[in-house]
């Protein structure tokens, strides 16, 4: 007989941010794994199959609740799964067991998987698994992702996840839901589980979550035991990290060698190649050679797809060419910061210093994102607390930050004028970014939140987890502006054949020349700069200009408008006024700072 | 005292953390009221850094000012 419960049960991925999940739920679904987005959320859960059970891991957390779009997500995928894996660091027991207490307080088939023995066991701690499976009532199967212990092991009791020792407290209120998830949701002020059961009573949230808090304290504790205070090496670096006497110079170094990677080697070296060699010397001559066969020459299909912003011919060369190796390098760059573990330690640096224009060290994220994608990088503005830091940093992002492809033409069109060309650059965007950051920090209402941060151990990125990264970052990339640049290709090339395009650039005129003193054509790059500011940047490459005027033309254009990708997602999460208000600040300022440039200087 | 005025490398107990929100939050992070910490250091003016349970946490300099502890002899 078809033995349906075996069949239905699915399995899924928890634990914390960091503690190794993705290794092992590769380890379990290969490679074919399906990322899908979160309706209404930045966050992505990757699901695949294992002998037929669909297998799903979900965002790292601390814990079960509505805090956060990732605990939402997670919240969702653990309510309706069978078998919960949770995956522990072995290392930071006590934190982790929090979520593993949760875990078992929801009434879950749970099976806890024991990561980083092999750092334990270097720093001689023990920790008795046996004993801590005892105490929570659950298997406990140590292992090691980098190692590939346990995985084996796991896959194997994966069937034996069990219920295990519920907390008294929850016990006792067995009554007032129709699960132990419930339950637990519902003492604990879960708001969507009160509007489930209509009810408003106060909520428990503090007393369970002590308790839960001293159980796992407890539990952690016994099962460890430590020979010696281990002081290591990872924890030594992480610490003299955090010291601004060297925090400062490592980032510094680290921000010339981002710069130097993504605007020398990825837009210089590798660009030349596959925009010059493969995309203009081999791509454009063969798709124009086969595209004049079938339409002539000199009609508006041929200027669609071949001519000057043709379909086929700008928006690939541009996107495969060019745009690609700048922005795959940014999240190779980005990746070996984020799993190294400095990023962190880079927002407790920073904290100070953003405090003074109304941010926390978080919001370094987003701002450092805005070097790979400012589209990205807005949406990645929720995760700040408040909507006065997220209106900062909003506007920063799209006033101020080049996104990876800018910076990639940027560098290549100041780096040749020399350094006292690219520091002018640099020092002009900084004091922008440092005054409306102020302005905006004086003039909103209300307080910013306070940084409270963990710091999770540095370790040496592992290079498959680092070229995974990239490659789905870049994809997704790819994917987006794909489209973005066929649209504006057929829109350049509509304006171009009707004649509308010069009458525009004969409008902007007296802007371009009157005020920026840019040569007529550089019209052109400012109008596309709407539609992407890459391809502003771009358009401005051919164009021939003095030192004075590519620097200008470079700091107007970073700070113009950022590209209409962006504006549509900075219309999307904040409001219509706010954004428009950002928006024509943008216009505003790139056009003053350009101007005072182009007449002082 | 307050946590923002402990000196790096001392230990002690935290008495009392406001707000629900962020008690709520640190008590997942293995910092709650009672338990022992250590001040591993912190930035003039900005965030402290402290070990609680194995775990190093950044608290940012307003939310240290509001922190209550007790400093161990």
């Amino acid at each position: 007989m078809f033995d349906f419960t075996r069949k239905e049960q699915t399995i899924v991925f928890v634990g914390n941010p960091n503690v190794g999940k993705s290794v092992f739920f590769g380890a379990f679904t290969g490679v074919y794994v399906e990322v899908s987005n979160f309706a209404g959320t930045t966050v992505e859960t990757t699901s695949g199959k294992w002998r037929g059970r669909t297998v799903t891991d979900t965002p790292g957390i601390y814990g079960i609740s509505d805090f956060n779009d990732e605990e939402r997500v997670a919240r969702e995928v653990i309510l309706n799964g069978d078998i919960i894996v949770n995956v522990v660091d072995a290392l930071h027991l006590r934190r982790d067991l929090f979520l593993t207490r949760q875990l078992i307080d929801m009434g879950k088939r749970v099976i806890v998987c024991l990561n980083m023995m092999d750092e334990v066991r270097r720093l001689k701690i023990k920790i008795d698994a046996k004993l801590l499976s005892e105490r929570l009532g659950v298997p406990v199967i140590p292992a090691s992702a980098i190692r590939g212990e346990g995985i084996e092991e796991l896959q194997n009791a994966v069937d034996k996840a069990c219920v295990g020792n519920i907390m008294p407290i929850i016990l006792k209120h067995k009554n007032i839901a129709e699960s132990y998830a419930d339950v637990v949701l519902l003492l604990e002020g879960d708001r969507e589980m009160l509007k489930k059961y209509r009810r408003t009573d106060p909520c428990m949230r503090e007393e369970v979550y002590s308790l839960r808090r001293k159980l796992a304290d407890k539990i952690a504790d016994e099962v460890t035991s430590k020979s010696a205070k281990n002081f290591d090496l990872s924890e030594k670096i992480g610490r003299l990290l955090l010291r601004p006497a060297f925090g400062f110079p490592f980032l510094i170094i680290c921000l010339i060698l981002i710069f130097w990677f993504v605007g020398y080697i990825a837009a210089q070296v590798v660009a030349d190649f596959t925009r010059g060699v493969i995309m203009e010397g081999i791509y454009r001559p063969f798709i124009v050679n086969l595209i004049s066969k079938f339409i002539p020459n000199g009609t508006f299909f041929s200027e669609l797809f071949i001519g000057e912003f043709g379909i086929l011919t700008m928006a690939p060369i541009c996107v495969i060419g060019l745009l690609t190796p700048l922005v795959a390098a940014f999240y190779l760059m980005l990746s070996l910061l984020e799993d190294s573990g400095c990023i962190p330690r880079i927002a407790v640096l920073l904290d100070r210093s953003l405090s003074k224009i109304g941010l926390n060290g978080r919001a370094i994220i987003p701002l450092i994102l805005g070097f790979g994608c400012v589209t990205a990088a807005t949406v990645s503005t929720r995760l700040l607390t408040t909507r006065r830091e997220k209106t900062i940093a909003t506007a920063l992002l799209g006033i101020t930050i080049p996104c990876s492809a800018q910076i990639g033409i940027i560098v290549g069109a100041l780096a040749p004028l020399g350094g006292v060309v690219c520091l002018i650059y640099a020092v002009t965007i900084g004091a922008v970014f440092i005054i409306t950051g102020t302005v905006l920090n004086r003039v909103l209402p209300g307080n910013s939140s306070v940084l409270l941060l963990e710091l999770p151990r540095m370790r040496i990125p592992s290079p498959k987890n680092i070229f995974k990264k990239t490659l789905s970052k870049t994809e997704g990339f790819i994917s987006e502006a794909t489209g973005v640049f066929i649209v504006g290709s057929a829109v350049l090339s509509v304006l171009k054949y009707s004649g509308l395009l010069s009458s525009i650039i004969t409008a902007a005129e007296p802007l371009i020349i009157g005020v920026l003193k840019l040569p007529r054509e550089a019209a052109y790059a400012f109008i596309m700069g709407i539609l992407r500011r890459d391809f502003g940047v771009a358009g401005l490459s051919d164009i021939v200009m003095t030192p004075k005027q590519t620097l200008t033309a470079m700091t107007t254009l970073t700070l113009f408008v950022p590209c209409i990708a962006s504006v549509l997602v900075m219309f999307k999460e904040r409001s219509k006024a706010e954004a428009a208000a950002i928006w024509i600040s943008g216009f505003i300022i790139a056009l003053t700072v350009g101007g005072i440039m182009a007449h002082v200087m | 005292m307050r946590l923002s005025e402990v000196k790096a490398g001392r230990s002690f107990k935290i008495i009392s953390i406001p707000d629900d929100e962020i008690r709520v939050r640190a008590i997942r992070l293995g910092m709650f009221e009672g338990a022992d910490a250590e001040c591993i250091f912190k930035i003039s003016g900005g965030p402290v850094m402290l070990s609680v349970g194995g775990q190093e946490i950044a608290v940012g300099n307003p939310l240290a000012k509001k922190i209550i502890v007790d400093l161990r002899k």
